[in-house]
């Protein structure tokens, strides 16, 4: 029987199993569908009004969507690089961490893919963009690049579940010769991935904000930090509620790894506050508007200093072995550094690099409700994805979904 | 205009990939979805085009507007100079540009989403110098110059070095042979990567469907300048292409009433750009980017 007979019985019999389930796990179905449903009314009133309905001007002309899209660029990558310890220190599982590492990643590329979609002043025109088909400026633009990356890295983690998936829907082993190469492969492209991002932004010297070569390691470390903290939630939601087993040394290692990971992004940091302070150019604006504000502007100086306390503290509670080992802490640590470079990454990265503006103005910038609506509903379509495709990939991995010999044509 | 136009624009995509699906080919009702480049279109695919845009722009304004194609003039690369001992800041190159080049109209303190100005007059302090940080682009004394200001306009320097060119990932923008940069409004997909690049501050976006009335509308476009832009779309000073290429000087610099501004073509030693080159010293803003701008400033 061919893969892709097999192919065609798993992804109807994955779409009953995806939506059957505890009350808990169909109420948070239903959740993610209503906020698909506002992030649907919000970007109906967008399209209506034009990008007049965002807080984005001429001053400040990227915003929240593209503070998303960066941040969940890492959290992509990062989930994938997770394979690298998880093969050096042959945990078990190791075959549920890579599927549902690469679920991961591949729910948060397509939020980004919708992320940069919504940012568009004619998304109609999106298939200019595409390689082949449009008039993609490669080599020259950076953006290109990242379609071309992401796109790229979007196919291979889908190829690599896939198989995987496939292989154990129809009772055998993956074969390792296949779906190793592509894993390895994944783990440059990740990288690859975060850095063309990072280069998006690096590369534009009329914004010396981002006009630093320490971004694109800072993009790299920042993600090291926010992807393992979902993991690491979600392992132990999929421990709790199926069969899987993780070993506790697993769980304390990526704890470890994403203290040293903090330590080396807060280093960074202080690296990036000495040159510029201490320099005290004008290039320090910038850095200015962000932790102190400017001519009385001061709406991202809370935001600014909370990611801070919040690395800060999570760092601290992710090196004491004590807390590291401790769920409750353990916990805390992760929602902290989540929510420490969602901020970072998000809006504290792309709002100051455009404030004050290339003609010296302070255009101070906040989301407006439609920009959170919209961004709730690409938070829920990444949701709604990941919850479903793990649960499926769930019940293959124990067995509770393999194709019967009866179901045989 | 259809009082939805987003929608209308959806359902033609719809109908656009159903016939892309359909046929496998490409034609003119696909031209919106897969769009041919106005860089690269041969004489009779513009003229089409051209013509087309004629059609739309005069049902659309309910009165006749025409739509240039015209190309770049042999052995010309135009370039602007700028006397800033002479500007006083009463913005009439400001006004003058909206006019001649149908930008959004709309208030000018900062916050309206449809207001377009293509060129930007920063006040600053005598004592400063050219200092960004303490420049105000919303002055509004009674009488310019103010007392101890000084004025520094900005637009487009059309770069040599063009870091939007550069970062634009679908070839909507270039430069072309006279120097012009110039946007392709039915290819940007509207990503504002290039107003991102931009040290200039010159691109601007149509955050909303520009507010142009008929009455106020300049029948006299150029496809690549002053023609009436959609919504969703970046556009940019073009030293006013739709003049300049048939031998006239650009609306800002016929507006300015202190003789501030000189234009000309850099490949010409006798032109008034030119000898401005060799009879002052001029400079050039933000040189330290290396864009290599074809706008001077001096002080005469």
């Amino acid at each position: 029987m061919s893969f892709l007979h097999a192919f065609r019985r798993f992804s109807s019999r994955s779409l009953s199993v995806g939506l059957r389930g505890s009350p808990a796990y169909l109420a948070w179905l239903v959740c993610c569908v209503v906020m698909i449903a506002i992030g649907a009314y919000a970007y109906s009133h967008q399209l209506r009004v034009g990008l007049a309905a965002t807080g984005m001007r001429d001053q400040v002309s990227w915003g929240f969507y593209i503070g998303n899209f960066t941040m969940l660029v890492g959290v992509a990558a990062a989930a994938v690089i997770l394979v690298i310890p998880a093969y050096v220190y042959h945990w078990k599982p190791i075959k549920e961490i890579v599927i549902l590492g690469e679920l991961l990643a591949i729910s948060a590329i397509v939020m980004c893919m919708l992320f940069v979609t919504v940012d568009l002043g004619r998304p109609e025109r999106l298939l200019h963009i595409i390689p082949l088909i449009g008039t993609t400026n490669v080599p020259s633009s950076l953006l290109g690049w990242d379609v071309i990356v992401l796109n790229g890295y979007f196919l291979l983690n889908l190829s690599v579940v896939t198989y995987m998936l496939v292989s154990l829907f129809r009772g055998r082993q993956p074969n390792p010769r296949i779906f190793m190469p592509m894993v390895l492969l994944s783990i440059p492209a990740a990288v690859a991935i975060h850095s063309v991002t990072a280069f998006v932004y690096n590369g534009l010297p009329g914004r010396p904000f981002w006009n630093a070569a320490i971004l694109a390691p800072r993009f790299l470390v920042s993600a090291f930090c926010s992807g393992p903290a979902v993991m690491l939630i979600v392992l132990q939601i999929l421990q709790r509620s199926t069969r899987i087993k993780l070993k506790r040394e697993a769980i304390w290692k990526i704890a470890e790894l994403m203290a040293y990971a903090m330590f080396v992004n807060l280093f960074f940091l202080g690296a990036e506050v000495f040159k510029e302070v201490y320099s005290d150019t004008h290039h320090l604006k910038h850095l200015e508007y962000l932790f102190v504000g400017l001519e009385g502007k001061t709406a991202l100086v809370p935001w600014a200093w909370t990611s801070v306390a919040l690395n800060v503290i999570a760092f601290v509670l992710f090196l004491v072995p004590r807390t590291r080992k401790d769920v409750r802490t353990l916990n805390i640590g992760c929602v902290m550094i989540f929510a420490g470079v969602f901020i970072e990454k998000g809006i504290g990265l792309v709002v100051p690099g455009f404030t004050p503006s290339v003609l010296g103005e302070i255009y101070e910038y906040s989301p407006t409700w439609t920009e959170i609506g919209v961004s709730l509903g690409i938070f829920g379509v990444g949701a709604l994805l990941f919850t479903f495709t793990s649960r499926v990939a769930i019940a293959v991995t124990n067995g509770e979904l393999v194709m019967r010999p009866d179901t045989v044509a | 205009m259809s009082p939805n136009p987003t929608r209308r624009h959806l359902l033609k995509m719809a109908a656009t990939t159903a016939a892309l699906a359909a046929t496998g080919c490409r034609n003119e009702t696909l031209e919106m979805f897969v769009n041919t480049r106005l860089q690269e279109m041969d004489p009779a695919q513009l003229a089409r085009r051209l013509a087309a845009l004629e059609r739309r722009y005069s049902e659309q304004f309910d009165r006749e507007v025409t739509v240039a194609g015209t190309p770049a003039l042999p052995d010309v690369v135009f370039g602007y100079g700028l006397d800033l001992s002479r500007c006083n800041g009463n913005r009439a190159c400001v006004y003058a540009c909206i006019e001649e080049n149908n930008q959004s109209r709309g208030s000018a303190s900062g916050d309206d989403a449809r207001a377009i100005h293509w060129i930007t007059v920063l006040e600053m302090d005598e004592a400063r110098g050219v200092d960004l940080d303490h420049s105000d682009p919303y002055y509004d004394s009674e009488t310019v110059p103010a007392p101890g200001k000084h004025y520094f306009p900005v637009q487009c320097q059309q770069c040599e070095n063009a870091p939007c060119v550069k970062v634009c990932p679908v070839k909507a923008t270039w430069a072309e042979d006279d120097g012009i940069v110039v946007v392709d409004y039915d290819h940007c997909i509207g990503c504002r990567c290039c107003v991102a690049a931009c040290p200039y501050g010159a691109r601007h976006f149509n955050w909303s469907e520009p507010r142009l009335p008929a009455d106020e509308l300049n029948p006299t476009t150029h496809v690549l300048g002053n023609r009436p832009r959609p919504q969703g779309v970046v556009e940019k000073c073009t030293f006013c292409i739709q003049r300049t290429r048939a031998g006239k000087f650009p609306a800002c610099h016929d507006a300015c009433p202190t003789g501030a501004r000189v234009f000309g073509n850099l490949l010409d030693p006798n032109s008034a750009i030119r000898q401005l080159i060799a009879r002052k010293r001029v400079f050039i803003f933000k040189s330290e980017l290396n864009t290599l701008p074809r706008f001077f400033y001096f002080y005469g």
